[in-house]
């Protein structure tokens, strides 16, 4: 049906007017913006909750907020941050490019993308209201453990449904992406082609398909015990609230892959590139992207080894965690050699690409060092753990989502951005992230739990450095808005290839590309095939 | 195209609905990997001619700590008579504990045992415990429940002390199990 609607408009750029177009749309460009849109202001509402986290910790005692809502606001936040902001982002820029990238007319199921986009604000005005209800908003943590989480009032059940509907609505962009690369694709566009951002995504969509559910499982299985009378994490029924922590990080370790894959991608777009060279390595990158993949599904445990394993699960766990430093390895070495000997410019994206290259790296190494068995028992819900996931998630994910956006929004909007607020952009914000997060590693290595408001009075100087660092990186991203909203007003025009050393079918369109574009597939050659 | 399209969205999806079974099935699995690696000190039963005609290594001798938790749902008192007991590897050897009931209604309890260190579980086993079935209590009363249990000669020489924990529960259909049972007696269940 889709095809036949695209052919209809093929002659002329008509574009549905007024709200429909935005609530009815199946196309895949609106859909992608509605879905960066949605992710950026996210974004903001999980960041001021941070600001609250930062306010209240800027110095011992309790200041602003009581406990419980300082439990919630980490929890929100780390639910907002993850479901809202990231995968969401990563979803925009899957729909907005891919089928620019693979030579198709739109996504292969363009109703089903409506419906996944859609069924996001739901599943966030469900997760958000709780924060009105008797007992509150979740302040268990986000992994939802039981029993603590099912001491929640009344907003457990809002918890579990916003759960299943961004389950859901992943599920669903996952699957129209596999099928749109799988059947879609231009003539001469074959998989050894296909543009790297393509090949981590459809890896990424694979996770997802296989991870989401069973997290959708267990969240059913609170659910059941909380209401229904069964007992699968309740020990008085023969349960064990232990087996739960198996099954959310058996969605949860495939889940850190699923958010910085798609990263991963858009760097290695980017690297080649303002390097001016091909990427290096490209049939290593595919593997080594698809083995980290892999072997996600086999390390779960590493975020459990201090709930008292076997000897031999404790190894287990640890070789296969640093397994994985292997074809990552592979990905960093190959977008350095990438840019060895280039002829390197530093626009934004690609100041912004090689701050992931660097900070990535960084927070993966001390991913390692959580990964040996016997020192994470002293790193163990510390700020150390802390400070590594959001090394990786915020300069390692966030920035490349960044990255994505500054190189491909004069694609989408015809007009350059403006280089210079672009560039403060990118050195407010990589100064203020490591102000932020650095000196949590000192904390946790000397002992500062994580999730508890007040803390002893030796930690006070660091605390006070790593607000300050905070809320300056929370203004830098006010930047971004800027930034934005003024490319989309207007600008200097961009032409057609955008970036001198730009290769790839999304460069052959114009800028803006029209509503419909690709509707005649493109012939793809070795030629006009990723650089 | 577009069926093809269609075909493989219909195969992922019934993928992804294996996914979410899958995360059921997780279930069942982890009480087998439990039951077969002793992981989590699940221990195990066995038969009393089974013990009997054991072997018993009259050489070594090996502490059991006993501890007793209760469940603050739960508003009884439950003990040890004795805290500690040195036995023999493969002999049968019996500990009595305590259970009282402080409240003034009948109450439905299961007790849920543990053994550390985990390598140990593997080779503690029960030929009778009172954590096989659910223990009903009338208002203040006070009852002895017997575990015996066997060390397994196999076990390994390192291990030279084992704990044996329990945990006393309400049972979750307490309130019905009350209400139509009289008078108080034990009830069979999955241990």
């Amino acid at each position: 049906m889709s095809y036949a609607a695209v052919h209809d408009d093929e002659h002329h750029d008509h574009k549905p007017t007024g709200i429909g177009r935005w609530l009815f749309s199946t196309n895949h460009k609106d859909i992608g913006t509605m879905y960066l849109v949605f992710a950026l202001i996210m974004f903001f509402i999980g960041g001021a909750m941070a600001m609250v986290i930062r306010a209240e910790l800027f110095q011992p005692g309790l200041q602003y907020v009581d406990p419980q809502f300082f439990n919630s606001m980490t929890t929100v936040h780390a639910l907002v941050m993850i479901f809202g902001a990231v995968m969401p982002a990563g979803v925009g820029l899957a729909n907005w490019m891919i089928p620019m990238m693979v030579g198709a007319p739109d996504m292969a199921m363009p109703r089903m993308n409506n419906m996944s986009f859609w069924i996001l604000p739901f599943a966030f005005t469900l997760l958000l209201s709780t924060f009105f209800m008797q007992g509150g908003a979740p302040a268990g943590g986000w992994t939802m453990y039981p029993p603590l989480v099912l001491q929640l009032g009344d907003g457990l059940p809002f918890l579990i449904f916003a759960v299943h509907f961004l389950g859901l609505s992943s599920i669903m962009g996952a699957i129209n992406i596999i099928a749109t690369v799988f059947n879609m694709r231009a003539p001469g566009m074959t998989f050894m082609r296909l543009p790297l951002f393509v090949w981590t995504w459809i890896i990424t969509a694979f996770l997802l398909i296989a991870a989401m559910p069973v997290l959708a499982g267990g969240v059913t299985m609170l659910l059941t015990d909380k209401f229904f009378g069964t007992a699968f994490f309740d020990a008085a029924g023969g349960g064990d609230p232990v087996m739960f922590q198996h099954v959310f990080w058996f969605f949860g370790h495939p889940e850190v892959y699923i958010l910085v894959l798609p990263s991963f991608g858009i760097i290695s777009q980017i690297i080649p590139t303002f390097a001016r060279k091909p990427l290096f390595g490209y049939a290593s990158m595919v593997y080594a992207t698809a083995s980290i993949a892999f072997l996600s599904f086999f390390v779960w445990a590493h975020h459990m080894f201090t709930v008292g394993m076997p000897l031999a699960g404790e190894l287990f766990f640890m070789y296969a965690t640093m397994a994985i430093a292997v074809p990552t390895g592979v990905k960093v070495f190959n977008w350095t050699a990438t840019m060895w000997k280039g002829s390197m410019t530093f626009e934004t994206p690609m100041l912004f690409a090689i701050g992931v290259l660097f900070m990535f790296t960084l927070g993966g190494f001390t991913g390692l060092m959580m990964g040996i068995t016997p020192v994470d028992f002293q790193y163990h819900d510390t700020y150390f753990i802390v400070a590594h996931f959001h090394y990786v998630l915020v300069p390692g994910i966030v920035f490349g989502i960044i990255s994505g956006v500054y190189y491909w929004l004069p694609k989408w909007t015809g007009h350059m951005y403006d280089e210079t607020l672009g560039k403060w952009h990118f050195w407010t914000s990589t100064i203020s992230v490591n102000i932020l997060f650095f000196p949590m590693h000192f904390l946790g290595l000397a002992g500062m739990p994580r999730r508890i408001p007040d803390y002893n009075t030796q930690f006070t100087d660091w605390n006070q450095i790593i607000s300050i660092g905070g809320f300056a990186f929370g203004l830098s991203q006010l930047l971004l808005v800027w930034v934005v909203i003024k490319c989309v007003r207007g600008g200097e025009k961009a032409t057609d290839q955008v970036w001198e050393g730009a290769h790839g079918l999304e460069f052959t369109l114009s800028s803006p590309p029209p509503f419909h574009s690709f509707t005649t597939p493109p012939e793809v050659t070795d030629a006009t095939a990723h650089s | 195209m577009a069926e093809e399209a269609t075909r493989t969205a219909k195969k992922l999806f019934v993928f992804a609905i294996a996914m979410f079974g899958f995360g059921y099935a997780m279930v069942p699995l982890y009480d087998v990997l439990c039951d077969v690696t002793g992981l989590n000190g699940k221990t195990g039963e066995i038969s009393q001619t089974a013990v009997e005609t054991g072997y018993v290594d009259m050489e070594r001798l090996v502490m059991v700590q006993f501890d007793t938790n209760v469940n603050t749902a739960l508003p009884w008192n439950f003990k040890a008579t004795e805290y500690t007991m040195k036995v023999h590897p493969g002999e049968i050897a019996e500990a009595v504990f305590v259970v009282e009931n402080n409240s003034d209604k009948d109450i439905v309890g299961q007790a849920v045992p543990s053994v550390a260190p985990s390598q140990a579980s593997l080779f503690f086993n029960k030929t009778e415990c009172f954590c096989f079935t659910q223990q009903v209590l009338a208002p203040y009363e006070r009852k002895e429940m017997i575990v015996r249990f066997v060390v397994d000669s196999e076990l390994p020489e390192t291990i030279k002390t084992m704990t044996l924990s329990y945990t006393f529960f309400k049972a979750l259909d307490s309130d019905a199990v009350v209400s139509d049972t009289s008078p108080a007696k034990a009830i069979d269940t999955k241990s």
